[in-house]
């Protein structure tokens, strides 16, 4: 596409310098982990592995929340509730029907993205804290849903012509309550299963690679730019012929899918999941994650993970016994990053390019 | 024949009335002023057209088909662009960028587009680019173009949002006093650029506080005060009007 090239030159400054080289850099330190920490720690390289893979899902699930919260500007604070859609569609379809893995996946998606749909339809006209406040609402009521099992359905009971069905429906076991689900089969392709720790990391490796891909070329197409003019100025986009129901819509039902697969990856790997595990305290951390990280910056989200995942365990590893402060160092340091770099470690080019601006008319 | 046709077309908020039975139409081709002292009605008729609120009664016909009912971005689709009075650029984009905007509902890559990235994806892609570069050159805003929309200065972010609204493909440019807050030059220099839109075939509806500049520019006008229709005319009949006269200056005691 050399039309393409020319006039793209001709827009220089938001293109980045190639950054092939740095990548490639990246690529390989993610691959050499797994045998690198191996060979220094021995057996103890596990437990490395392991915070390395919870370090993937949380920035999965960062990365999807940034769709809805960076891209949309729409604030949502139950985004643990789709987490949960997709890890419990994987669980219960494996533990049930033995669909294999890799084929429920996109299947979580789909279901954590229907969810979606039809919660945010009639609540996408909040703004702000209102849309906030309804989001962990409905993240509180999956949760509880969950725990209830089927018996959440009993409410059918009050439809005329239906209590014979919703008694029928209330007894069965579903979600498994308050104790959730075990032995969910691992993830398998051409006769080989997942099983260690490091298998799991390549997995997710790749999964977060692609889902970095993906999001940045969504980040640069008709679609991210839409986004970005409702965050701007809802009315003005309405007004220059953005359908704003419709784009903050497709921001949820995508944002929701990746957390579902998300959620089907986090389920096949841990092979026990509860209600527990898709707590309010989770919604927070994707939320802090992204915020943290830079809202709307994809390496921003990266390092939020990072700072919300791997530094609680190195500050556990390193300072012996700090279990209960590590909460209290964990507020102290969200407090100061909001007094003193509220855009986030590693805002969006974006942000970057607003602020130097300012910078340099205060200057001059 | 009549582009955009209002007919009876009345505004309440609670007990204010701030349109009130609102019959004009505007021409292919034409530029038409609307004009009257401040809270007359002038952007509430605007936001009526677009479909910002919808009216109390009345009916609103644009190339045939009714508006009433349409949300704004389906009315922007129909062709018809506008500005607005206080600047609604985005102000945290690039002057690329909000003009891009004005492409979406002219383009049609979905997620899947996004994502894998097609040749029909690219070559939308390059079109985009060649019309906002078009706008942007016939605005006089190519120079800014990677440029953060907040840091142009007032006049250039007025021609931005004209641009942002041109790259719509609107047949009716609906402009809500595009010479406020521009000095004399700058708005002698708008008008000329209003006057080439209309030369190259958009018909245009424009909002203008000030008298002098919209009879200029103006085939017809359509006097408001109070939410009525008080003249309308070919801008040397509304200037002898002694109703304008008196909207404007006062009854002589």
């Amino acid at each position: 596409m050399n039309a393409m090239k020319k006039i793209k030159g001709q827009f220089s400054r938001l293109q980045g310098l190639s950054e092939r080289r740095k990548n490639l850099i990246i690529a390989l330190l993610a691959l050499l982990f797994p045998p690198f920490t191996h060979l220094l720690l021995g057996m103890g390289a596990n437990r490395w592995t392991q915070v390395a893979n919870f370090f993937f899902i949380y920035a999965s699930l960062g990365l999807s929340l940034n769709i809805i919260l960076g891209y949309a500007g729409l604030f949502q604070l139950g985004h643990a509730a789709f987490y949960a859609i997709g890890a419990y569609t994987t669980a219960v379809l494996s533990t049930k029907l033995g669909i294999p893995i890799l084929l429920l996946l996109p299947l979580s998606g789909l279901v954590a993205a229907i969810f979606a749909i039809l919660i945010s339809r009639p609540i996408l006209h909040l703004r702000g804290d209102y849309l906030c406040i309804v989001t962990i609402g409905f993240g509180e009521i999956v949760r509880i849903a969950l725990r209830n099992d089927a018996s959440s359905l009993a409410f059918l009971g009050k439809i005329p012509g239906l209590s014979g069905f919703a008694e029928k429906v209330s007894g069965l076991v579903i979600t498994g309550g308050p104790n959730g689900i075990f032995g969910i089969s691992r993830p398998s392709l051409f006769g080989f299963t997942l099983r260690q720790q490091w298998h799991y990391y390549y997995l997710f490796l790749v999964f977060v690679a692609l889902t970095v891909f993906a999001m940045r070329r969504l980040e640069n197409s008709r679609l991210g730019r839409a986004w970005a003019c409702i965050r701007e100025d809802e009315l003005a986009a309405e007004a220059m012929g953005i359908d704003t129901v419709q784009m903050k819509l497709l921001a949820f039902a995508v944002g929701a899918a990746w957390a579902g697969v998300t959620g089907g990856l986090y389920a096949s790997w841990i092979t026990v999941i509860a209600p527990e595990s898709f707590s309010f305290w989770e919604s927070v951390i994707m939320f802090c994650i992204v915020v943290l990280g830079g809202t709307g910056s994809i390496p921003g989200v990266l390092v939020g993970a990072a700072g919300m995942v791997v530094l609680p365990e190195l500050l556990r590893q390193v300072l012996l016994n700090i279990q209960q402060w590590r909460m209290l160092l964990f507020g102290a340091a969200m407090v100061l990053m909001m007094v003193f770099r509220p855009q986030g470690l590693w805002p969006s080019r974006r942000v970057r390019l607003g602020m130097e601006e300012e910078e340099s008319l205060a200057a001059s | 024949m009549a582009l955009l046709e209002v007919s009876d077309l009345t505004k309440n908020f609670g007990g204010l009335t701030a349109v009130s039975h609102l019959d004009f139409h505007i021409d292919e081709g034409d530029i038409l002023g609307m004009i009257g002292p401040n809270g007359a009605g002038k952007t509430t008729v605007f936001n009526l057209i677009t479909g910002i609120y919808p009216p109390n009664s009345g009916e609103i016909r644009f190339n045939g088909g009714s508006l009433l009912g349409l949300k704004p971005h389906s009315i922007t689709e129909r062709g018809i662009a506008r500005t607005f009075q206080t600047i609604r650029v985005f102000p945290n984009l690039t002057v690329m960028e909000n003009v891009m905007a004005g492409r979406h509902c002219r383009t049609r890559a979905g997620l899947m587009g996004a994502i894998v990235r097609p040749q029909s994806q690219q070559q939308e892609e390059v079109s985009i680019l060649q019309e906002v570069e078009r706008h942007l050159r016939f605005m006089h805003l190519w120079p800014y173009r990677d440029e953060l929309a907040k840091n142009l200065p007032y006049g250039d972010q007025r021609r931005l949002e004209i641009a942002r609204a041109l790259a719509t493909d609107p047949r009716l440019l609906i402009l809500d006093e595009p010479a406020a807050g521009l000095n004399e030059q700058e708005g002698r220099q708008l008008m000329d650029l209003i006057g080439q839109i209309r030369t190259s075939g958009i018909t245009i509806f424009l909002i203008e506080h000030d008298m002098k500049v919209v009879m200029g520019v103006s085939d017809r006008i359509v006097v408001l005060d109070n939410g009525e229709k008080i003249a309308a005319g070919t801008p040397a009949e509304v200037q002898t009007n002694p109703r304008v006269i008196e909207a404007y200056l006062g009854r002589e005691e």
